[in-house]
């Protein structure tokens, strides 16, 4: 790869011509104490003490990493390998997020927490951190979402976040992120907004990938110490793109192939898809510059995806700049393909990945048999499929 | 002078505050846009702020985010935003600022759009998503098609934001009132004065008081420490609200509105 990738942002938040703070000036004072406090949080041996404490007694890291021996040998090709945050505590890689995030606000001195959710899993994700450190929670969810993701929502209200079902616009995850924004714009003084994947104004993308980047340092350490070698392939799915970000981050400047697989939904020709980096083009939503789907005036356009964690019109801004330089690669994977990886996954492997993740698995599926036998694949398998029984067992019209 | 300095220049001599209404292009139609545009202006506004209507508002509360829904149901695009303009220009010299979220912008393009929109007679802009920070690219665009920038202060924006906010801006400034989105309140926030006294001492510009204006109370009160009160979402409910009783009514009782607010900005 070329030695000018850009591994951080410039002072002003962007990756080439992508990121940034697009949003009302009311919240810029408080991205510039979010930035100068996670700075100094870097720094600080306590705050890095703390944040491995928990990490490893609390969200039980480091989470291990599976040879799928069953499905490689069946595809006769690369032997693939599964990093599981399925493992990690609610079921997903976005506790190591929010974790960190919870941390930040509790040197902020910000009591009360709000949080976005699409699949429900960074709703759960926040919700726990701030039952577990004492915060007030509530979390913006998107109408359709609350219906498809009723399990999660149970879930969050248990925990004692408060859930509020967002009735705007396209009543999904580009909608909840909306509202929670305009609730932090109102709240800013008192509140902290724990956004959760690698999107939104500088310096969220940064700080939710290097909290998420310790999934490709353990990663990179478990391979070198199974196989002797690196990864050829890195897969990781993407729809704001946090489990791709955290498992391709520390490869970047390694030979190593990284994919990233967006949702293709019906198909990219039915146009209901959510297959940002493959077919929309730059634009500006939810405070920073990136891939957008949107019409020629920029209006940003419906998407669907049979994962609800996917089925975002935007995606981060590094994932962008990544696409741009050519340093990763980005595919597709259909809700039918994803459902039969899912299918796949749960017989051969023993594993229930996440409708989200299962479009990672599809994409290794799809290219596995072509590569040698000494070729290794390690996908993020970022989020076990429990949630998912009920979407998956409707569209595959029960299991008979 | 720029149409806006024009206006306040004029408003300084007789002693009244500006009067700054918002609409939405293209709600509940473009064509009523373009009759409302001239009976704001006769009703007494002072510049007229037009909403270009963007999928995604998220500095609006749920009044324009309604409004913007209603205008983008009907198809509205920039394109057509423009036009209007360009066409309520002939009839009338009140100023008028597009007020719009940074990506429609980008999306046509910084250069064509400062220019089209500078040859239909609109006089400035205000991006509620572009902070001076991100305005590099715009701001000598606008500057040379002879468009005035409008950026926004907040209560929670630092002095040297302020000082900022004060160098990029040209025409007026837009004082937030308070932390929030856009929409009709029953009262005004306390601190707007020692936001709008700091900023007094960084520029001459014109200050203008926005979000939650909505009563002619309101308008007075903001009036006796600024330079002028924002009126949108009061007005932009109006509308919808009397949009069902016909052209005429709608007109009528937005004009009879607007009169009372610009009354209200009369100091004496």
């Amino acid at each position: 790869m070329s030695g000018g990738l850009q591994t951080a942002p410039d002072t002003r938040g962007h990756f080439g011509i992508f990121g940034g703070r697009f949003v009302p000036e009311t919240l810029i004072p408080a991205l510039d104490e979010l930035e100068q406090e996670y700075r100094k949080a870097q720094q600080d041996p306590e705050f890095q003490r703390e944040f491995g404490y928990y990490l490893r007694h609390y969200v039980g890291r480091p989470t291990p990493i599976t040879y799928a021996e069953r499905l490689s040998e069946h595809l006769g090709g690369a032997r693939i390998y599964l990093k599981r945050e399925d493992l990690c505590h609610t079921g997903a890689h976005k506790i190591n997020n929010t974790l960190g995030q919870i941390l930040l606000a509790k040197r902020m001195g910000k009591r009360r927490i709000i949080a976005e959710t699409g699949a429900g899993q960074h709703g759960v994700a926040t919700a726990t951190v701030c039952a577990r450190f004492g915060f007030e929670c509530e979390v913006y969810m998107g109408e359709e979402d609350v219906h498809r993701q009723a399990l999660n929502v149970f879930r969050m209200r248990l925990l004692g976040a408060k859930v509020i079902p967002v009735t705007s616009g396209t009543r999904t995850l580009k909608d909840a992120t909306s509202e929670a924004i305009r609730d932090w714009v109102t709240n800013v003084r008192t509140t902290h907004y724990i956004i959760g994947s690698v999107v939104g104004p500088h310096p969220y993308p940064t700080i939710v990938r290097d909290f998420q980047s310790v999934i490709g340092q353990e990663s990179r350490q478990q391979m070198l110490e199974m196989t002797g070698k690196l990864p050829d392939v890195v897969l990781a799915c993407v729809g704001g793109g946090s489990n791709a970000m955290g498992i391709f981050y520390p490869f970047l400047n390694d030979p190593v192939r990284l994919i990233g697989v967006e949702a293709a939904g019906r198909g990219l020709d039915t146009g209901e898809h959510a297959a940002t980096l493959a077919t929309g083009r730059p634009g500006v939503l939810h405070g920073a510059a990136s891939y957008l789907l949107q019409d020629e005036y920029g209006q940003v356009m419906p998407t669907h995806s049979i994962s609800a964690g996917l089925d975002y019109p935007g995606v981060g801004p590094e994932h962008s700049y990544l696409k741009e330089t050519g340093r990763a690669e980005y595919v597709t994977a259909t809700d039918e393909e994803a459902l039969e990886a899912l299918q796949m996954l749960a017989r051969m492997e023993g594993i229930i990945p996440a409708l989200e993740t299962a479009h990672a698995v599809a994409h290794a599926i799809k290219i596995a048999p072509d590569l040698p036998k000494d070729t290794t694949i390690l996908i993020n398998l970022s989020g076990r499929g429990d949630k998912d029984v009920d979407i998956v067992s409707r569209a595959l019209g029960g299991l008979g | 002078m720029s149409r806006i300095a024009e206006r306040f220049a004029c408003l300084q001599t007789v002693g009244e505050g500006a009067l700054v209404v918002f609409i939405t292009a293209g709600d509940p139609s473009l064509k009523m846009t373009e009759q409302l545009i001239p009976t704001l202006a006769e009703a007494g506004a002072d510049i007229i702020e037009v909403g270009i209507p963007f999928s995604d508002p998220l500095a609006d509360g749920p009044t324009i985010q309604a409004s913007t829904f209603r205008a983008l149901q009907q198809g509205v695009t920039p394109v057509h935003v423009l036009e209007t303009v360009a066409r309520v220009r002939a009839q009338t010299d009140v100023p008028i600022v597009l007020m719009t979220y940074f990506n429609p912008v980008w999306q046509i393009g910084i250069e064509r759009f400062a220019e089209q929109a500078a040859s239909a007679g609109v006089d400035g802009v205000i991006m509620t998503d572009m902070p001076p920070d991100e305005a590099g690219e715009w701001h000598p665009v606008a500057r040379r098609h002879g468009l005035d920038t409008i950026f926004l202060i907040a209560p929670t924006s630092t002095p040297e934001r302020m000082r900022r906010v004060a160098q990029m801006s040209s025409g007026f400034v837009y004082c937030v009132s308070r932390t929030g989105v856009t929409g009709a309140r029953d009262d005004l926030p306390e601190e707007v004065p020692y936001t709008l006294q700091a900023m007094r001492t960084l520029t001459d510009l014109p200050l203008c008081v926005g979000f939650g204006i909505s009563r002619p109370e309101h308008v007075r009160a903001v009036c006796r420490v600024a330079d002028g009160a924002v009126v949108g979402s009061a007005v932009v409910s109006l509308i919808a609200q009397e949009a069902e009783r016909g052209e005429h009514a709608l007109l009528e009782s937005v004009g009879r509105f607007v009169q009372e607010l610009k009354q209200a900005t009369r100091r004496t």
